[in-house]
């Protein structure tokens, strides 16, 4: 419990080698760099496996089989092909911003891990402002998405960058209250305040009735908009603009995009496991095995939503967000307010 | 003389941020804020403008984090960037004629404009060292959001309620004005 980050940890070690302050400076800020990056593209490359396996077996098929063990290989020998390849830039694109699109979805994909709790003491750095930076970096996902749309000049990439950034916007704020409505509750934006809170199976803000649950199911809602999945793809409808904002990207620039996205999709979910169920508390196992069946869990949840519903229309998606999401998390902020403030369920 | 003031004006630095200008970040970050900046009001290109003001915002977010205003940084990104930001690229990406054209940023009036902006440069340049700076010399709250929440919701309430109440005028106003024009 006296390491409060691995950041920590490794500044203080590195310190104690007697290397000038710049050296390490740059050394404990590159290695926690690479800590997370190893980490997450591990992830990431299972991830991709596993979405195509769950796919499978809802649709009654097996998915890939024939590279290892059911098939477990495939996602390597697909990332080894992606970045073999390549690396096309059509002649009428914006250049710069055409390269700095993926550079920047990657970036802030990864950039939120600093403050995510993978166990006890195992966090990069515990920001005072945690939540809060989390939901502040995520905003360049945005960006990159308008970047690619308008940087292809091509009009599907267009139409899927602007659909994409509207909904993203859209659904942040409904995301944004719901996880306001956990802060309320913790007192603090620190991640591992808020795990800590969190104790035992009762304190999970999931169980604290009623806010708790309507926070999470408006959380997890506006979550899988937020990462542009099925119900919520419209993005990138394949049968309206072929692939979205990601049309004229091929390659490792494709890449960049295709490993963001399932990153996003890990950070969501680990970022529901943290604020509603308890992050890595649990018996037994070790903290970070908690952390990891949670995330995993709700990656297939989030799976599980989209191969079995249909794509909602494009008024139906914005209705929905700001006449029924916004007002239920809001109204269910309040409640929290009171509860808090009226002692009930405050353990 | 020059030298003078110049050493003074340091001085008066050196005590507004205090240990933030030893810091080389500092001066990695002004240097992309101001270059970022000058991009801005510059470049010919409107969207590459706009991607360049959200690098300037974006500095100014890591220019609060070297003086301990983390809450500050992180609101900073999300109205900024995540807001103001983007609805500018949206309006220059709905607005057909702007996308695809090089427009030109300066008139006949850029002779007289450059001359008040470092007219007003000086002026700021100058008036740091005669200015008394209030510095409170209590140390930072280890937890400012919590200060910064209790005084918001306390001391500054009424200021508080009432940029809400602006803020709240103004979305009605706009979305008064662009139903009108759509009916």
């Amino acid at each position: 419990m006296e390491i409060t980050g691995i950041f920590k940890y490794l500044y203080e070690l590195l310190q104690s080698t007697g290397l000038p302050q710049v050296l390490v400076d740059i050394i404990a800020l590159a290695s926690a760099a690479v800590m997370i990056f190893g980490v997450l593209a591990v992830i990431a490359l299972f991830l991709v496996w596993w979405e195509r396996k769950v796919s499978a077996h809802i649709q009654q098929r097996f998915g890939p089989m024939r590279t290892g063990w059911h098939g477990w290989r495939q996602t390597i020998a697909d990332a080894v092909k992606l970045l073999q390849k390549e690396d096309i830039t059509p002649s009428t694109v914006d250049r710069p911003v055409f390269f700095w699109a993926p550079v920047i979805a990657f970036v802030a994909a990864f950039m939120v891990y600093v403050t995510i709790p993978f166990g006890d003491g195992l966090i990069v750095s515990d920001l005072n402002i945690g939540i809060l930076f989390i939901i502040a970096i995520t905003t360049f996902t945005i960006i990159s998405l308008l970047m690619a749309g308008w940087g292809s000049n091509n009009k599907y990439a267009l139409l899927g960058g602007m659909r994409s950034a509207a909904q993203v916007v859209s659904y942040e704020v409904p995301m944004v209250v719901s996880v306001l409505a956990v802060i309320v509750f913790a007192g603090s934006l620190s991640m591992v305040d808020i795990v800590q809170s969190q104790a035992k199976i009762y304190k999970w803000y999931f169980f604290r009735l009623p806010f708790g649950p309507i926070a999470f199911f408006t959380y997890i809602i506006a979550a899988t908009a937020e990462t542009n999945r099925t119900p919520f793809d419209l993005p990138e409808a394949e049968q309206e603009l072929v692939a979205g904002f990601n049309v004229e990207y091929s390659g490792m620039k494709f890449a960049m995009f295709f490993l963001a996205e399932f990153v996003n999709m890990f950070t969501v979910s680990a970022i529901g496991a943290t604020l509603f169920f308890g992050g890595w508390q649990g018996p037994l196992l070790p903290s970070w095995v908690w952390f990891l069946v949670k995330t995993f869990a709700l990656v297939f949840v989030l799976m599980w939503f989209r191969w079995t519903y249909p794509r909602l229309r494009v008024d139906q998606l914005m209705e929905f967000s700001w006449k029924f999401l916004l007002p239920v998390s809001f109204a269910n902020l309040i409640l929290a307010g009171w509860m808090k403030y009226s002692g009930w369920f405050n353990w | 003389m020059i030298a003078g003031v110049f050493s003074q004006i340091g001085q008066s630095f050196q005590q507004l941020i205090g240990d933030v200008s030893s810091n080389p970040l500092f001066y990695l970050i002004s240097f992309v804020l101001i270059l970022s900046a000058l991009m801005v009001v510059t470049l010919k290109n409107i969207f590459h403008s706009a991607l360049f003001l959200i690098l300037t915002l974006f500095s100014v977010a890591g220019i609060y984090i070297l003086l301990h205003a983390e809450f500050l940084a992180a609101v900073q990104v999300l109205i900024y960037v995540g807001a103001v930001a983007i609805l500018i690229i949206f309006a220059i990406m709905l607005t057909s004629q702007l996308t695809s054209k090089r427009i030109v940023q300066t008139n006949e009036q850029v002779t007289v404009a450059l001359l008040i902006c470092f007219g007003f440069l000086g002026t700021a340049f100058l008036s740091i060292p005669y200015t008394v700076w209030r510095i409170a010399d209590v140390a930072l709250p280890a937890e400012n959001i919590f200060t910064l929440g209790k005084l918001l919701m306390t001391d500054y309430v009424l200021p508080f309620e009432v940029v809400s109440i602006v803020l709240l005028a103004a979305l009605i106003g706009a979305v008064v004005l662009a139903r009108r024009e759509g009916s």
